[in-house]
């Protein structure tokens, strides 16, 4: 790598000289704003209203983008803005998982807002650096840097021709180019995306932060919704922040004291309990891979199936044994004992550009191995890593591209496709090689990786429109809601996570609600009502998170001793607590349990008008593939005859007896569509909407999300709608 | 290796050794201040003191993610405080719960095996002992 021949090509743009202030009770008070189009730089101020409706993170992100755009905006328009914000909390190093940033865009996948919640060490620097947010505008005609030195309090715009684009690559440049020295490589924050995001809608965003153990450039994902894909529209190729001198007290919090017992309670209890719970610390959440199989509920050939055979050669004691490195301290910030940004070493490639490279595949997660895995029908570990990283490095959101891939193979089974269109992969499932090869083909702008990359809904448009495909069968079986593809867990069985995935604002990932275990496997939920209130709390629980620059899983993926005795097991009431204490201790607010979720309340209002403003977000924007509530086609019905069969003795009140599976499938459809549209009858009303998906004026005004141009598009969308 | 080790039969509860510790550490004779810990034995744990000392193991230092605590050429894990990020892992994984903190000070803090307290026992229930 020739770092001075890359220094020696960059074209000053824009520089901006800044002061450095301290931060004061999590809030630096200012954001950053960079127009990479006219290379303009701006400094803007945070009023105490954003920190009132908005509090930080996706909330700022979101108060920025809807100021941006108009209902015409479109994911490539100039003005649609990518911003990257931590949060009050983002930067504390005493709890686990609290340096979080959340990303917003409007997503080319699904033309609304998207947010992503993302590790690596940017989200804190960028605060420590004296900037809430930073907002990116406008298109470059080149590619550009943005690098931001906030200890000098320098921000520079610079056409950067010579460095790479994939994220592994580029990572390691930018940190070597940048760092004084071995040690000062931790002080390095990278953002970049990839080659694939270039060609693709599904393009994510590479969060580096440095190991300083494994002496490597780590890589976490702002992965959802094709954030990647606006950041390469853009023309911009990375963005870097160095800041020299963290400690643990530069949110200048309100009161240390509750923030570091709290954060040595929650310590002793991750050292004490991980091993018998979870076992984040060894493979972090792929521990879940063969649980869910367990349950029936590992999405298997795209959905169809709940588990396979041939999972054991996947679950999780292969990767700890044979490829996940053990022992080391894996958190994606200071802090975190529960360190699950696991990684394997010395990963041989045996394909693609980096053929023959050894390099740190960091994951697998449980999406990764589940979605890349056995949704495609892939049960081989070393195949399953290298999809892993060359999503990431190439920039493609390893959900979407599981899911896509699957759907793929689906269609390609079904005769949908052949391998004509595809040009001759043979996309059937399990077919590894031909899985890579498509992802290769994303990379360098080819063939069929082109029509792939448009996204599950982008290709049921174009398979009907192009290859005369039944629109309603595509419908069936393709899993993408809003446009966005499906995580990876298995809806059908569970009601409440149907509305977990079909009833979110951003599209169906797992992080609003993931109910299924309280729902399906513990029967804690067994109302409408006592549904709708879960799809009403968690939902606006885990949307607190993103407020605040905080990670989800030190939440409930270890529970206390003692937590299944308490009054609301599921909600794990310690840890509530624990959050309620580190808040009040960095911000001083004195906030309660109930005032944390009304902060919710507001934004997630507030998205959802965001969604209503850019023509999507009611109620008919909330209907899912049939895939997702019941089985589609005989064999899936006959799959779990015996369940279904039963169900429709016990629930529907009809016998199966003498009727063709086709008939089964047809009654237990309509009654599982009509469960559906009850939920959503009791979701809405318990979230203060109407029958058509509309916040109401009132439910606002008692939020306080009552800002007028927000209550003006309420008014509009109700008043449409009578 | 040098390490401090323990006679807890001997210990007499005087609380001579903390003092020793955090008058030399902090200036302060403030037992929440030392590295060496005087308690009481709990109940079911029968008569006399239980004493909390560092054993050098070094789980703290593998714990540590900006590698602020390493060992010296005497096996001693010291903390560097200038890498250190305020971060307690090592408080919350210590097994011996020797690696101490306290709400005056950003960093937290564990024993060297300087021996202070050894010299300041009344009854050599702890002594300094190369491994």
């Amino acid at each position: 790598m020739d770092i001075q021949k890359m220094r020696d090509s960059r074209v000053l743009i824009n520089e901006m000289n800044y002061s450095i202030e301290p931060i004061e009770r999590g809030y630096a008070n200012r954001t950053l704003y960079i127009n990479i189009g006219d290379g303009s730089i701006q400094e803007k101020p945070v009023t105490p209203l954003m920190k009132e409706k908005f509090v930080g993170g996706k909330g700022f992100g979101l108060y920025y983008l809807w100021d941006a755009v108009t209902p015409e905006t479109k994911w490539d328009s100039p003005e649609n803005e990518i911003i990257i914000a931590g949060g009050p909390i983002c930067g504390i190093t005493q709890y686990p998982g609290a340096g979080k940033a959340l990303v917003c865009t409007i997503s080319p996948l699904t033309g609304i807002p998207i947010d992503s919640n993302v590790g690596g060490y940017f989200g804190p620097l960028l605060k420590f650096s004296g900037w809430d947010a930073l907002e990116l505008q406008g298109k470059a005609d080149k590619d550009v840097i943005v690098f931001i030195d906030g200890n000098k309090g320098i921000v520079r715009i610079e056409e950067a021709p010579a460095e790479a684009v994939d994220g592994h690559v580029l990572g390691e440049q930018l940190t070597e180019m940048y760092a004084d020295s071995e040690e000062d490589k931790r002080n390095v924050a990278v953002v970049t995306a990839g080659t694939a995001a270039e060609h693709t809608h599904v393009g994510l965003l590479n969060f580096t932060f440095y190991d300083m153990r494994r002496q490597a450039v780590r890589l976490k994902q702002a992965g959802r919704g094709g954030i990647g894909s606006v950041f390469r529209n853009k023309r911009i190729k990375a963005l870097v922040v160095k800041y020299q001198g963290v400690k643990g007290d530069l949110n200048h919090p309100a009161d240390l004291k509750p923030i570091a017992a709290t954060g040595i309670k929650y310590h002793k209890n991750m050292c004490k309990l991980d091993s018998k719970q979870n076992n984040m610390r060894k493979i972090g959440t792929a521990n879940i891979i063969e649980v869910m199989d367990r349950y029936d509920l590992l999405p298997t050939h795209n959905f169809k199936f709940g588990g396979h055979p041939d999972v054991y050669k996947i679950e999780s004691k292969v990767f700890i044994e044979k490829y996940v490195t053990q022992g080391l301290p894996d958190g994606c910030w200071y802090g975190c004992s529960m360190a699950c940004a696991k990684a394997a070493d010395n990963f041989e490639l045996l394909t693609g550009p980096y053929k023959g490279d050894k390099v740190v595949v960091d994951g697998p997660e449980y999406e990764n191995a589940a979605g890349l895995g056995s949704n495609c029908g892939i049960f081989d570990p070393q195949a399953i890593l290298e999809l892993n990283f060359y999503c990431d490095t190439y920039a493609i959101d390893a959900i979407s591209f599981g899911t896509l891939t699957a759907f793929i193979m689906d269609c390609y089974t079904r005769g949908i496709i052949n391998a004509e269109i595809t040009g001759g992969l043979e996309l059937t499932f399990g077919n590894s090689l031909a899985a890579l090869e498509l992802l290769h083909q994303m990379s360098r702008g080819e063939g069929f990786g082109l029509i792939a990359g448009q996204g599950v809904s982008g290709m049921k448009r174009i398979f009907v429109k192009e290859y005369g495909a039944d629109p309603s069968v595509l419908q069936d079986i393709g899993m993408e809601q809003k446009g966005l593809e499906y995580s990876q867990y298995m809806p059908k069985e569970s009601l409440a996570q149907q509305g977990g995935y079909g009833l979110t604002n951003k599209g169906p990932q797992h992080d609003e609600a993931w109910l299924i275990f309280m729902d399906m496997v513990n029967n804690q939920i067994p109302t409408f009502e006592d549904k709708a209130e879960a799809l009403h709390y968690f939902p606006m629980f885990r949307t607190w998170f993103g407020l605040y620059g905080l990670c989800k899983l030190p939440w409930n993926d270890m529970t206390p001793e003692g937590n299944k005795f308490t009054d609301e097991p599921a909600k794990i009431p310690e840890h509530v607590d624990n959050y309620v204490a580190i808040c009040n201790g960095v911000t001083g607010k004195g906030l309660d349990k109930k005032e944390l979720i009304r902060e919710s309340e507001r934004v997630y209002n507030f998205q959802r008008l965001f969604n209503i403003r850019m023509g999507k977000g009611l109620r008919a924007n909330d209907a899912v593939p049939y895939r997702s509530l019941g089985p589609v086609t005989p064999e899936e019905y006959l799959s779990r005859q015996e369940r279904y069969d039963q169900q429709m003795i016990e629930i529907i009140g009809i016998s199966p007896e003498g009727k063709t599976v086709e008939e089964k499938v047809a009654i237990t459809r309509k009654h599982r569509e009509a469960q559906y549209e009850k939920l959503i009858d009791a979701v809405y009303a318990r979230r203060g909407w109407t029958p058509g998906g509309v916040p109401t004026i009132e439910h606002l005004k008692e939020i306080g999300m009552d800002l007028p141009y927000v209550l003006e598009v309420a008014q509009k969308a109700l008043n449409t709608a009578e | 290796m040098t390490v401090l080790v323990k006679n807890e039969a001997l210990c007499i509860g005087c609380g001579a050794c903390e003092e020793a510790c955090s008058q030399a550490f902090f200036k302060d004779k403030n037992p929440a201040k030392s590295s060496i810990r005087v308690f009481s034995k709990g109940e079911g744990e029968g008569e006399g003191f239980r004493l909390v000392t560092c054993t050098q193991c070094g789980v703290c230092a593998n714990e540590c993610q900006p590698m602020a605590l390493k060992a010296d050429a005497r096996g001693i894990i010291k903390l560097n405080k200038k890498d250190c990020v305020n971060c307690y892992i090592c408080v919350g994984y210590c097994p011996e719960e020797a690696m101490m903190q306290h709400d005056d000070y950003l960093e937290p803090f564990k024993c060297v095996a300087c021996g202070l307290c050894a010299k300041a026992c009344p009854t050599a229930a702890i002594a300094i002992q190369k491994q």
